[in-house]
């Protein structure tokens, strides 16, 4: 499954590679995008699994960027 | 997502609300409004008389309030940064940099620079408001501008009543409403009224265009006119507005060269000016050339300067741009990497059937017997080809403006591959080619003119004949020469069609270079000894309709894909797709990539120069840290500024609706 979540907001080009790149890392995450541009956040992982990586995905970005919230 | 998913969340410790640029605003603000009455005693001398020796301490508490004021937050994101192994960024690196200019404080022979470590984190942060305010309205003008997707869909309740719903929940096959004003949510057939479309922010094309029941429509057209109901033909999801969304979106993702130079460039700035930060702060005092406290202040003033926020966020910014401004002209880049592409083309090799001409069959000329009407012998034509679908036929019938009356025709015959007979007020009339002509041995005389000749014989004799070609678009020449006056070198132009027609219309249009009677395979040959000659820096970028031509789509440079509103298959090979089907887009949108280009460049070449300057004024000693700062925020706003101009094409679409 995918899915797209609206950030608010990440306030840099570098921040939102960073977070990606580390996002990326996570377990049970096949692939993430994270777009400065569009503010958007896109999310891949299995169905069964998603919400629990999504949490983990929330969790992270909480953490690391506590200013970018994922609006889901 | 739903509730159920969202409450685990909600267990879990409340995080502390987002503050707000408002809440930032202010609170820089206050910090200014306390800096100055600090800085207005300071000047008066009011601290030197009221606390004598003890001033120096009183002060240094006084400017610490505005600065912890300001720069708090500052402080925080540093130390949380450092805790994910982020050490190099611009919050450590200011927060360094301002408490290093306090610290000067344990330097007592020299000036003490508290008012200027407090000025540097308040300007730091009233840029970074700045910086914040416009990107974000950069960004939103932007997203704002291809927000052609509508958040609805209405559907006829039971009761006759309009209900809105989610796009996303409309099945194929159901009929929606689309009321005047209203953008069409979903691709779909109309099955009951009449209005005017605009189709402008699909294709950039002013003139509206008229649908009634049967016709095709597309998602993200508005509707001007009448009440339509639409039977639906896709998913939303597949839709032509959201296909493009996702395609303009997904665009930033494929970062061009001059982006990807940047971030390698940023990651290697920031440490290089660190440590040179800190040898310019140490090794000159060490090797005795000069007071601790002087190289220090360099070294710190240095900090200020060492981030690359600017080239960081103006870059990828005016690709944005040029990406949402292209897509205003009816043109959708699908990433940064071919806008740079495209800018450095200097062949363009044309499919001409679809592209230059329209691909459709269309009377070019009459050429009547002696003593006999154009309109006669076309009169005729049309009533015997009454009946027949063949596209030749419909050409014939759509140069008649006369009303074709069915009951004037009788013994209507098809000879397949040769033409029609038919009895058209008890005259005999034939129409068709030589093969026709020769069968009911009709004399007849070829023409001189390129195309497919249709001769008219009536009751045994031959009165003329007609012309039918592939009309080229009326833009096409104008296409050509837009291309040349642009800098394009070569316009080669391919087709499988006869030499003679190949050249008549390459000599129309003054292509400089031309092939014909090629098969699809000979096309992908011709594009790769053509790419074979390019030199180093030129592009080169293949013209093509989308049909039948993604190998050559793909393997050129940039693959354009023109008149592609609904073909998915074209969609998908090409880089650059043009909605409509004007020639005369290909020079807009390099025109569009060449200003891309020419911002990404004066910004790089402008921020880097501001800096560099900086650190060696820096370095020599001449710039303070009020400079430095300004050669970190105002650049970054300047730069920002200058990339806004990438989404500006209005002055291309002026010269698009003239």
């Amino acid at each position: 499954m995918k899915k797209s979540f609206k950030l608010d907001e990440i306030d840099c080009v570098n921040c939102a590679r960073e977070l990606q790149d580390a996002l990326s890392e996570l377990e049970g995450v096949k692939s993430v995008s994270v777009n400065f541009m569009t503010q958007k956040l896109t999310l891949e992982a299995d169905d069964a699994e998603f919400d629990d990586v999504l949490d983990r995905v929330v969790a992270y970005t909480a953490d690391a960027e506590p200013d970018c919230e994922i609006i889901r | 997502m739903t509730g159920a998913v969202s409450d685990p969340k909600k267990k879990k410790k409340k995080r502390k609300k987002k503050e707000s640029l408002d809440h930032k605003v202010k609170r820089v603000g206050v910090a200014l409004g306390i800096f100055f009455v600090v800085m207005l005693l300071d000047e008066l001398g009011v601290f030197d008389s009221l606390f004598g020796g003890m001033s120096l301490y009183v002060e240094f508490v006084l400017y610490l309030a505005p600065w912890w004021v300001a720069g708090h937050d500052v402080l925080l994101k540093a130390v949380n940064n450092i805790r994910h192994g982020k050490v190099f960024d611009e919050n450590f690196l200011m927060c360094v940099a301002t408490i290093g200019a306090f610290g000067m404080v344990f330097f007592p022979d020299t000036d003490p620079h508290m008012a200027e470590g407090a000025a540097v984190m308040l300007f730091y942060q009233v840029g970074e408001i700045f910086q914040a305010y416009a990107v974000g309205k950069s960004r939103k003008s932007i997203t704002a501008m291809m927000d052609i997707a509508p958040d609805y869909a209405n559907i006829e309740g039971a009761d006759g009543e309009l209900v809105q719903v989610d796009p996303d929940e409309v099945s194929v096959g159901d009929i929606i409403v689309v009321k005047p004003g209203e953008r069409v949510p979903i691709d779909g057939v109309v099955t009951e009224g009449e209005s005017q479309l605009d189709t402008a922010a699909l294709t950039g094309e002013s003139v509206p265009r008229h649908v009634e029941a049967g016709s095709q429509i597309i998602s993200g057209c508005i509707n001007m006119t009448g009440l339509l109901r639409v039977k639906t033909t896709k998913p939303f999801g597949e839709s032509t507005v959201s296909r493009i969304l996702e395609l303009v979106e997904n665009a930033s993702e494929k970062k061009a060269r001059t982006e990807n130079f940047i971030t390698r460039f940023a990651r290697v700035y920031t440490p290089a000016v660190c440590y040179a930060a800190l040898a310019l702060a140490v090794l000159p005092s060490l090797v005795g050339l000069g007071a601790w406290s002087d190289w220090i202040l360099r070294g710190l003033t240095f900090l200020v300067v060492s981030c690359p926020c600017a080239l960081v966020i103006s870059v990828p910014l005016s690709f944005f741009g040029g990406i949402g401004g292209a897509s205003k002209l009816g043109i959708l880049v699908k990433g940064s990497n071919y806008l740079e592409a495209l800018a450095s083309v200097d062949t363009v090799v044309f499919d001409k059937t679809g592209t230059l001409t329209n691909g459709t069959f269309n009377v070019v000329a009459i050429h009547p017997e002696e003593g006999f009407d154009p309109d006669y012998v076309l009169s005729f034509a049309a009533h015997a080809e009454a009946y027949s679908d063949h596209p030749i036929a419909l050409s014939v019938k759509a140069a008649y403006t006369g009303k074709i009356d069915e009951t004037r025709l009788a013994e209507v015959k098809e000879e397949s591959g040769h033409g029609v007979s038919a009895k058209v007020d008890e005259h005999v009339v034939l129409v068709g080619n030589d093969k026709l002509m020769r069968a009911h041995h009709e004399e007849f005389h070829n023409c001189e003119l390129t195309g497919t000749i249709l001769h008219v014989a009536i009751d045994d004799r031959y009165v003329g004949h007609i012309v039918i070609a592939d009309v080229v678009k009326d833009d096409a020449a104008e296409a050509i020469r837009a291309l040349h006056d642009a800098g394009v070198k070569k316009t080669v132009m391919l087709t499988g069609d006869r030499k003679e027609v190949a050249d008549a219309v390459a000599a129309e249009l003054g292509v400089t270079e031309v092939h014909a009677q090629l098969l699809p395979a000979d096309k992908v040959e011709q594009v790769e000894r053509l790419l074979k000659e390019e030199p180093e820096h030129g592009k080169l970028a293949f013209v093509g309709d989308g049909i039948n031509d993604a190998p050559v789509l793909t393997r050129a440079d940039v693959g354009i894909a023109m008149g592609a509103m609904g073909s998915d298959a074209a969609i998908e090979a090409a880089d650059i797709v043009l909605m409509d089907d004007k020639p005369s887009n290909i020079a807009r949108a390099m025109h569009v990539a060449r200003k891309t280009m020419r911002i990404v460049w004066q910004n790089i070449i402008f921020a880097l120069g501001v800096k560099l300057l900086i650190l060696v004024l820096a370095a020599l000693g001449i710039a303070n840290m009020w400079l430095a700062v300004f050669g970190d925020v105002g650049v970054a706003v300047i730069a920002i500024l200058n990339a806004m101009r990438a989404m500006n094409v209005g002055e291309l679409m002026d010269r698009s609706s003239r």
